[in-house]
């Protein structure tokens, strides 16, 4: 099961953040903070999963961004790992540009592809049609 | 697909301007967004964001909701970032509520963000999710539907659920999908709510959408791993939807990276194994599609590594079948030998879950394993060890522990050296060669494991030292091996050592560092007293080693009464109340031998966990006016109701100051201990000094009586060089065989070596097989299974304890000295009859009392009280029932045959004459009847029997003086008995004087104990008489008890066992209540109401006399605890 998803700058700033169960807010950064800590410190050459806690980490790095996934033990790293680089096919797809304004569609894209922890949608053309249905309703 | 809109949709993205949302965002995100990004320090956050939630406060108050929609942004950046922007919650309500298509969503999605399911402000929600879900607009339904399956309020599921039901057959697969998803979180959330709709899941797992069918294989998942069983049916549509996946029949768009709907695959692969587990039929059914699945992925892409992966595990996991294991392993080859660490990581986890099952397949891969051992990356390492561990045995455990060590002393996370010191000593105790190398690796598991070493590790291990083994010469060596160990420590620098690591070794020295007899004790109490004075020993710490000194203070006065002195104005109380404990014990040598006698067994401890030997310190407190103790969770009830209205009468009565004197709280998981049994503390105070004091005598009370076996047939020939290769020649071989090196280097060498010390035994000869599980291999240490916690099993455990005690010295504390050792000095013969008896521990309370001397009878009837065994009146289950027991009937007078009655049990004997007492239940009494039975041929004269009991009232008796006893014949005596005041215990004294020569009178004495379950019996009243009762009844005490929760209907099995065990009377059931009524003798009523309350039964018990209640409530606990 995944737990949560972070979206982190290589200075440790978070991006994006979504938690498929509850944390409280107060331990969030801290949470952010050790998992941006624990990616940082690894090397090239050194596998993109790490333990934390209870978790495992899978992490990928675009450029100076880092998507980092917590995940439990009975989770396929590797499954996720690819799953990390179609969610960043489908924002490519989407958005030209920065995403960063755009906090909260990148928000329904990953709703449309994890729920409650579980992979729903990986079929791109149906991750973005609800949010370019959105779109269409919000031009006219 | 199979709608035009959705088609359109779909063909869509390439026309839209993908800016069209970031031209709309308004200069203020865009200021703080780029705010954010420039951000240098905490500091600056802090103010930027601060002054942020001051303008967005002033900002919602404006009902413009265009703007609203940034607003919600804003928001979720603050809260991003950690900073509590709740006052927007309501706002992101009511921008679900009133905005348009996309500010909608955006509500919706700040919602879901925001609040969690408890929040009570997703309850204003549920009406615009209601509105949305019956909207014709398609993406309304959607975007309602989407909440649902992320947050919604449990008890307002109800309201929605026939709504997503409709759903489920709507036209468009975006809704059908979406439906399935949220039934699913319902299902997560409350599984009860959907369960009739289960059909409808079928339907949905059989949709012609390829969507929807996926969205329903995750609640297939789940249902699949809570039962199995119930959907092996299911099998057949699985694989063949994996088998047109894997083909390729879904849709292109599918595809990722033209590997067709993987995480699709891997679901399936994973529902399948769930299924296949242990089943042949039904893993025969997929052999073919896994074969595909294995073959078809041969594509070299990450993705079809991770399908792999899945496929290897089914294929482990399900019935095996030896073609397919065969192409697993080689597949776990390519994994475990690619040049991408991503996948090498991957193949290790593979052969981790695969070794469980094959060990031999580590062996294949001993040198790439190896490599990745002494691999720079953590988390392949760590993998690695894992690995390791599973594959364990008693000849390479040396080097693996070795090796984990080594990794451990490098290794700073906190959570990985939990659970990794967890695994070293879990080997160390399975595995261990020989006792140094235990003792020494266990040395190292404290020491690094330190205090973050999980309670149970150190535990167990005290447990195994003290329960040792058959062989007390091996005991006493491994334990004099662990002293000699420790007092080397003890002499160096201990200033660093974990807390846990010095409970350890004070509370090994304390118990066995006699044994070491070439140390003076002088010195250990020299070396823990060096310790005391400390300042990095924490005072929990300071408790165990004074505990340690006070056990081998023996003999050496001066020594302690310095150390008791300069402890006496210690801050700490608990410190101070033991050092005066240890003044008073080494001052009076008669008190120290009474209290700690040395080498007793651990056996024998027995503990009084209803503390009923402080019941006469508790009645004495309370009639002196002291207030009744209320265990927490009552006085937080009592708040509770105190806050509610009362809605009942008031009752007449007045006297409320005694209602409720009682200790209520017989449950109470306090710990007998030295401390609190000498100073007669009451029960709350023990319980506050349990806190830290009575930590060491808790880790005696986990262990029960037995120990542990060595293994003497299967050990291995000790490994006396643990690096060395130690192993058979053919596996060596073997070994060299499936790693052909030519000329290895010495490096190489130095790894080969390694090699064959790590993987020896999973050779040809190891009890590994490619198709069976293998067994466990038997541990080292072998726990004896432990003895049921209740005191019916003592009597049982009699007859081997006495045998075996005369190999031990009597050595025992307090409270197990009156009862467990007594129990070994007594002659063995008046038991041996009754020792399979399971009911029989009134009676070898009896034979003890014989043996007691006088001064200690009082105290030992208490003792005893506590483990009584409630004799059930009318079931009659023994298989060995006694001689006398099948007379009973022919020996009772006729107007008392048909009463219930209980077991005979033996009183005591001697040459002459025998006896036994049987108590029958009369509604008004309880008849106790006692059997004299002449064991001589000659005739015994005079007889006369005494009975006293000075809290009981004898109402009649009869047959108490005979003039003459025929030989072999047996005379019946009985006593009317009656409790007025109720007593959770009573006990009996009695003497029969008799002379077999004239003018030569003998007597032999006897005592016994009744408990007040003898004189309970059924009030028979309806539920109206009793309701009318109820109210006026004064005296009430409420507690929770254990529900006997493992039957279906828990309520009524758990009434049905008080029933059995104390004559009440169940008056009705109503649901989760039941109303119970009895009364004592034909006294005093009490009634009793029982909820069912989570896990526990809240029982409210009401009398009018002030004691009952307590009373019937202790029995109940018994009865419950013993059930």
């Amino acid at each position: 099961m995944i737990k949560f998803l972070l979206m982190v700058n290589k200075q440790g700033q978070t991006r994006l953040s979504k938690y498929y169960e509850q944390v409280e807010l107060g331990k969030r950064a801290a949470l952010e903070a050790d998992v941006v800590r624990g990616c940082l410190a690894r090397r090239k050459e050194e596998c993109s999963f790490v333990e934390y806690k209870d978790y495992k980490l899978v992490y990928r790095q675009y450029a100076a961004l880092f998507i980092v996934v917590g995940i439990t033990e009975n989770e396929n790293e590797l499954s996720i790992y690819e799953l990390v680089h179609n969610f960043v096919e489908v924002l490519d797809k989407y958005f030209s540009r920065v995403i960063m304004f755009n906090l909260d569609k990148v928000h329904i894209i990953l709703d449309e592809m994890i729920l409650n922890g579980h992979i729903v949608e990986t079929n791109k053309n149906r991750i973005l049609a609800p949010l370019l249905a959105l779109d269409k309703m919000a031009e006219s | 697909m199979s709608d035009v809109v959705e088609k359109t949709l779909s063909a869509l993205p390439g026309l839209f301007d993908s800016q069209t949302g970031a031209a709309r965002i308004t200069s203020r995100l865009r200021q703080l967004v780029k705010s954010i990004t420039e951000l240098t320090s905490k500091n600056e956050e802090e103010s930027l964001i601060k002054q942020e939630l001051s303008s967005m406060k002033e900002q919602v108050s404006s009902p413009n909701t265009s703007m609203m929609r940034e607003i919600m942004v804003r928001a979720m950046y603050c809260e991003m970032l950690g900073y509590d922007a709740s006052f927007t919650y309501i706002h992101a309500i009511k921008l679900a509520q009133q905005g348009g298509v996309l500010e909608k969503r955006v509500g919706y999605l700040a919602v879901s963000l925001f609040l969690n399911e408890g929040h009570e402000l997703l309850l204003l929600l549920v009406n615009t999710v209601l509105k949305d879900l019956q909207s014709t607009n398609v993406i309304e339904a959607y975007m309602a539907l989407t909440v649902v399956a992320q947050v919604f309020p449990k008890d307002m599921i109800p309201a929605v659920l026939p709504l997503l039901e409709d759903k489920l057959s709507y036209p468009k697969e975006i809704i059908r999908r979406k439906a399935v998803l949220a039934l699913y979180k319902f299902y997560l959330i409350a599984p009860n709510q959907v369960q009739h709709i289960h059909a409808k899941f079928r339907k949905a797992l059989c949709d012609r959408d390829p969507g929807v069918m996926t969205s329903s294989l995750h609640i297939y998942l789940q249902l699949i791993t809570e039962s199995p069983d119930d959907y092996k049916d299911l099998t057949g549509s699985f694989v063949t939807i994996l088998k047109q996946v894997v083909g390729g029949k879904l849709p292109v768009d599918f595809n990722y990276h033209n590997v067709p709907a993987p995480w699709l695959q891997i679901q399936l692969l994973r529902i399948l194994s769930l299924l296949g587990k242990e089943d042949r039929s039904t893993s025969e059914l997929m052999y073919e599609v896994l074969d595909e699945s294995l073959r078809r992925a041969e594509m070299n892409h990450n993705i079809t590594y991770a399908i792999l992966y899945e496929c290897v595990k089914a294929i482990y996991t399900i019935h095996p079948k030896a073609e397919l294991l065969e192409k697993a392993a080689r597949c776990i080859g390519n994994f475990v030998l690619s040049p991408k660490i991503n996948l090498r990581y991957l193949g290790l986890k593979a052969l981790t879950y695969v070794v469980q099952h094959d060990a031999k397949l580590a062996l294949q891969h001993q040198m790439t394993i190896i490599e990745c051992l002494d691999h720079t990356d953590f988390t392949i390492k760590r993998e690695t060890l894992e690995l390791l561990f599973r594959i364990t045995n008693a000849q390479n455990v040396t080097v693996i522990v070795e090796k984990m060590l080594d990794f451990l002393h490098g290794c700073s996370d906190e959570h990985t050296i939990i659970h990794l010191v967890g695994k070293v000593a879990e080997l160390a105790e399975k595995f261990a060669p020989d006792n140094s190398w235990f003792i020494q690796t266990m040395n190292d598991v404290f020491s690094t494991g330190g205090d973050l070493l999980q309670q149970d590790v150190p535990n167990n291990f005290l447990r195994l030292l003290a329960e040792g083994s058959e062989s007390k010469e091996e005991d006493d060596q491994l334990r004099l091996y662990a002293v000699n160990s420790y007092l080397t420590v003890l002499k160096g620098d201990a200033s660093h050592l974990p807390q846990r690591f010095l409970q350890v070794m004070s509370w090994v020295l304390g118990e066995y560092a006699h044994l070491q007899e070439s140390v003076d004790q002088r010195e250990v109490i020299r070396l823990l007293t060096q310790l005391l004075d400390q300042r990095s020993v924490s005072s929990e710490t300071r408790v165990w080693i004074l505990s340690a000194l006070t056990k081998i203070s023996e003999g050496q006065t001066d020594l302690i009464l310095d150390l008791a002195e300069s402890l006496s104005s210690s801050q700490d109380t608990v410190l101070r109340q033991q050092a005066q404990e240890l003044r008073q014990l080494s001052q009076d040598s008669q008190l120290y031998e009474w209290v700690l006698p040395r080498g007793a067994p651990w056996d024998s401890m027995e503990v009084d966990s209803s503390l009923s030997f402080l019941d006469g310190f508790v009645s004495e407190a309370l009639a002196a006016g002291a207030a009744p103790y209320k265990p927490p969770h009552q006085r937080q009830e009592e708040l509770c109701e105190d806050r509610a209205l009362n809605l009942e009468p008031y009752s007449f009565s007045l006297p409320v100051s005694l209602s409720s004197c009682s200790i209520t709280d017989r449950q109470s998981p306090t710990l007998l201990s030295v401390s609190s049994g000498l100073s007669g503390n009451s029960t709350e105070l023990s319980q506050k000094a349990g806190s830290s004091t009575l930590i060491l005598e808790g880790v005696k009370r986990v262990w029960g009586r037995d120990g542990y076996l060595r293994q003497n047939e299967t050990t291995a020939p000790p490994v006396d060089e643990p690096s060395a290769a130690v192993q058979p020649s053919g596996q060596q071989e073997a070994a060299e065989r499936l790693e052909p090196q030519p000329e290895p280097s010495t490096q190489n060498q130095d790894k080969l070596q390694l090699a064959s010390s790590l993987f020896v035994g999973l050779g040809a000869g190891s009890s590994m097989s490619l198709l069976g599980k293998s067994e466990a291999p038997p541990p080292r240490f072998r726990k004896k299974p432990r003895p049921h916690e209740s005191s019916s099993s003592s009597s049982s455990g009699t007859s081997e304890r006495s045998s075996d005690s005369s190999s031990r010295s009597s050595h025992s504390t307090t409270d197990s000295f009156l009862y467990g050792s007594l129990l070994e000095e007594e002659p063995a013969t008046s038991i041996s009859a009754f020792s399979h008896t399971p009911k029989s521990s009134t009676a070898n309370g009896l034979a003890q009392n014989k043996d007691t001397k006088e001064d200690r009878r009082a105290n030992t009837s208490q003792i005893l009280g506590g483990d009584m065994v409630i004799v059930r009146p009318n079931t009659f289950q023994d298989k060995h029932p006694s001689l006398v027991s099948s007379d009973l009937t022919a020996l009772l007078p006729a107007d008392l045959k048909d009463l219930p009655h209980s077991d005979v049990i033996s009183l005591t004997s001697d040459p002459s004459l025998s006896l036994s007492s049987c108590r029958l239940f009369r509604d008004e009494a309880l008849l106790l009847v006692i059997l004299i039975s002449n064991c001589t041929e000659t005739v015994i004269k005079d007889v006369a029997v005494q009975l006293t009991c000075e809290e009981l009232e004898t109402a009649s008796l009869r047959g108490n003086v005979m003039n003459c006893l025929e030989g072999n014949s047996t005379s019946v005596c009985h006593y009317a008995l009656l409790m007025d005041e109720p007593h959770t215990n009573v006990s009996f004294t009695g003497t029969v004087s008799y002379q077999t020569q004239p003018g030569h009178t003998n007597t032999l004495s006897f005592s016994g104990t009744l408990s007040a379950a003898d004189f309970i019996r059924p009030l028979v009243v309806s539920t109206e008489e009793y309701g009318k009762l109820w109210l006026s009844l004064s005296h009430d005490v409420k507690q929770n008890l254990k529900l006997l929760t493992d039957a279906s209907d828990p309520l009524r099995t758990t009434l049905n066992a008080l029933k059995d065990a104390l004559q009440l009377h169940v008056v009705d059931i109503i649901g989760s209540e039941g109303i119970v009524a009895c009364r004592l003798l034909s006294g005093a009523p009490c009634l009793l109401h029982c909820r069912v309350n989570g896990a526990a039964l809240a029982m409210w018990l009401r009398s009018p006399h002030p004691a009952l209640p307590d009373c019937i409530l202790y029995h109940c606990q018994r009865a419950l605890a013993q059930h």
